[in-house]
């Protein structure tokens, strides 16, 4: 049997939806007994939102006021404090777990398997490399215990309907003081979120200016969708870096993705492969976007998006 | 500050379309075209702006691999570093093996700062730099757009999935880099000739007794599923019609 720990992420005491993606891939793993670890300033809330999931039997919540920053340096002690036990420990591919999963496993003494996109087998898995350029299948040792990021976008959240038992732990271990948060600068928006939004409206270069990235925000107002953006917008200063989609921004799955005035880069492209549909909006008929679009239109996104706007509006 | 220790591993380059090799062993890399990866050129970079503001004396370049990764390191000298030190083993190195190279280097060394890239572009891991501060007991600040020395502190700007986080740390530390970091100097003839006479220190793996970790077996490379071809539309008609027969407005 597995016994597997999924660590949770989580801010403003809600938890992050890339805790039940987590959920999702574990649940995959043969005859696997699952729990939820909330390491927390203020646990009880996002305790009570990972016992719902569907297929986590056990809640373990670790308080401490110095929790408020979720730094890798605060929380891997106190995850590896508690990992005696558990065959396999779980995190998101999301900065969080990236930024700590590593650090746990190096403090186990193990290597890491990032980016679980496929269970094979209780140690068998399938991750993209070379930005997704090749799929390879790992086998990680079976007497030691599996330190691994999941691939969010390759997964859905479980459904609520889970009733887990809570349980408040306390654990052993040293805060270092070396690491010290001074401040979080959340971007503010109340669009769908980038990683969860099921469509997705994105800008590149050809945008020219953060006040024509409007029609960008204005089009995906209409549609309800999230706003996304390629690395060379963001590098401009059109948008925030969060907005960035690829290989070095986010990773997502929306059902829809319109990609207005982007090329196509293959690190781009990674950001998006497991896109439901794709439509691309490009001058140049020979844009490499067009070779993943479900459906392209050749033209210049200046005169298209608005009548695009009015056909949808009207 | 005294030295900073920056890490340069040699990769396929990041404009090579990868192609998997039909028996599935690996990626094809038979005259294609290898380069530093890129976050570690702006690691480096950004290590000699801190030198050249007069805060650190010393950048040195490491690299983990075979001989051919002189190369990079050649770059990495011509590009400004004051010396190099290659870890030579010609098997591939596992990210905490890896950590556990630089953790002894360091040892070695003592360097204030290590600067790495935030994930290499081949094993797109995202884990050595994290590994290595774990294992030394020291601070990480992955994924960094601007790294500000003051001291013996430093305060780390982090591109994080909902914007910015700012945090301080006590050096010495491990930085990460994300690629808004800077933007890596072009190299000059003069300083390539200048470069082959800076010192490049080779180091077989084995001399270092390093315990090696336990490896994630990579059984078996694939291409990637393709997406099914598209359809192309005319006009804004063509494109709202097709949407709506798909169930998508
Ligand atoms: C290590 C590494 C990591 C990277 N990570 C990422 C990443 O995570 N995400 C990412 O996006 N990029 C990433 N990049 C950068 C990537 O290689 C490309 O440079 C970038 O994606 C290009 O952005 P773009 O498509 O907006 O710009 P461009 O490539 O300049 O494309 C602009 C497009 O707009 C079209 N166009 C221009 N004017 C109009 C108009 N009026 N109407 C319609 N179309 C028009 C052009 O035909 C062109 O196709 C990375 C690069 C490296 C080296």
């Amino acid at each position: 049997m597995s016994k597997i720990l999924i660590v949770a992420e989580h801010a403003d005491d809600v938890l992050n939806p890339s805790t039940a993606k987590c959920v999702a891939c574990a649940s995959e793993i043969p005859d696997a007994e699952i729990h939820v670890v909330v390491v927390a300033a203020n646990a009880s809330p996002i305790a009570a939102e990972a016992a719902s999931l569907t297929s986590v039997t056990q809640v373990l919540c670790i308080d401490n006021p110095l929790n408020v920053s979720q730094l890798a340096a605060i929380v891997a002690p106190q995850v590896v404090a508690m990992a005696e036990g558990y065959s396999h420990i779980f995190g998101p591919s999301t900065t969080f777990g990236r930024d700590l999963m590593p650090r746990v496993a190096a403090l186990l003494g193990v290597n890491q398997v990032s980016d679980i996109m496929e269970v094979l087998g209780s140690h068998s898995f399938k991750r993209p490399v070379y930005a997704g350029n090749a799929i390879v299948t790992v086998e990680a040792p079976a007497n030691l215990p599996l330190v691994a990021t999941v691939r969010v976008a390759s997964y859905r959240s479980v459904p609520d309907g889970g009733n887990a038992t809570i349980n408040s732990i306390e654990v052993e271990s040293q805060s270092p003081e070396h690491t010290r948060l001074i401040e979080l600068q959340a971007g503010k928006s109340d669009r769908p979120d980038l990683q969860t939004a099921a469509k997705v409206v994105a800008g590149g270069r050809a945008l020219g200016s953060e006040e024509k990235f409007q029609l960008i925000f204005q089009l995906a107002d209409t549609l309800g969708a999230g706003v996304g953006a390629t690395r060379a917008a963001v590098d401009a200063g059109y948008v925030p870096n969060e907005l960035q989609v690829g290989q070095t921004g986010k990773i997502i799955a929306p059902e829809l993705y319109v990609a207005i005035g982007i090329s196509g880069a293959i690190q781009h492209l990674t950001g998006i492969k497991d896109a439901g549909t794709i439509v691309a909006i490009n001058k140049d008929p020979d844009a490499p976007i067009f070779e993943v679009a479900d459906i392209g239109l050749v033209g210049d996104l200046f005169a298209i998006i608005p009548e695009l706007q009015a056909a949808l509006s009207g | 500050m005294d030295k900073i220790l920056v890490g340069l591993k040699r990769v396929v380059d990041y404009n090579v379309r990868v192609r998997v090799r039909s028996d599935g062993s690996g990626v094809e890399t038979d005259g294609v075209k290898m380069s530093i990866n890129p976050f570690d050129e702006i690691a480096l970079e950004e290590a000699l702006r801190i030198k050249e503001r007069g805060d650190a004396n010393e950048v040195i370049v490491v690299s983990i691999g075979s001989g051919d990764s002189q190369q990079q390191l050649r770059t990495g000298l011509a590009m400004g570093a004051d010396r190099a030190i290659l870890v030579e083993t010609s098997d591939r190195v596992d990210a905490l093996t890896g950590a556990r190279i630089f953790h002894k280097l360091i040892d070695r060394e003592n360097p204030d700062l290590v600067i790495l890239g935030k994930q290499a572009i081949d094993d797109d891991n995202s884990q050595t730099g994290q590994m290595l501060a774990a294992i030394w007991e020291r601070p990480q600040a992955t994924f960094a757009s601007t790294l500000v020395i003051d001291g013996s502190k430093a305060t780390v700007t982090r591109e994080v999935d909902v914007g910015l986080e700012i945090i301080e740390i006590d050096l010495p530390a491990v930085v990460t880099v994300d690629l808004r970091m800077n933007d890596p100097r072009y190299v000059k003839l003069p300083d390539i000739m200048k470069a082959k006479k800076k010192p490049l220190e080779q180091i077989p793996l084995a001399e270092l007794n390093i315990e090696k970790a336990v490896a994630i077996s990579q059984v078996k490379f694939e291409p990637p599923t393709e997406r099914a071809k598209g359809v192309m539309v005319e006009d804004v008609a063509g494109l709202v019609a097709t949407l709506k027969d798909k169930g998508l407005i």
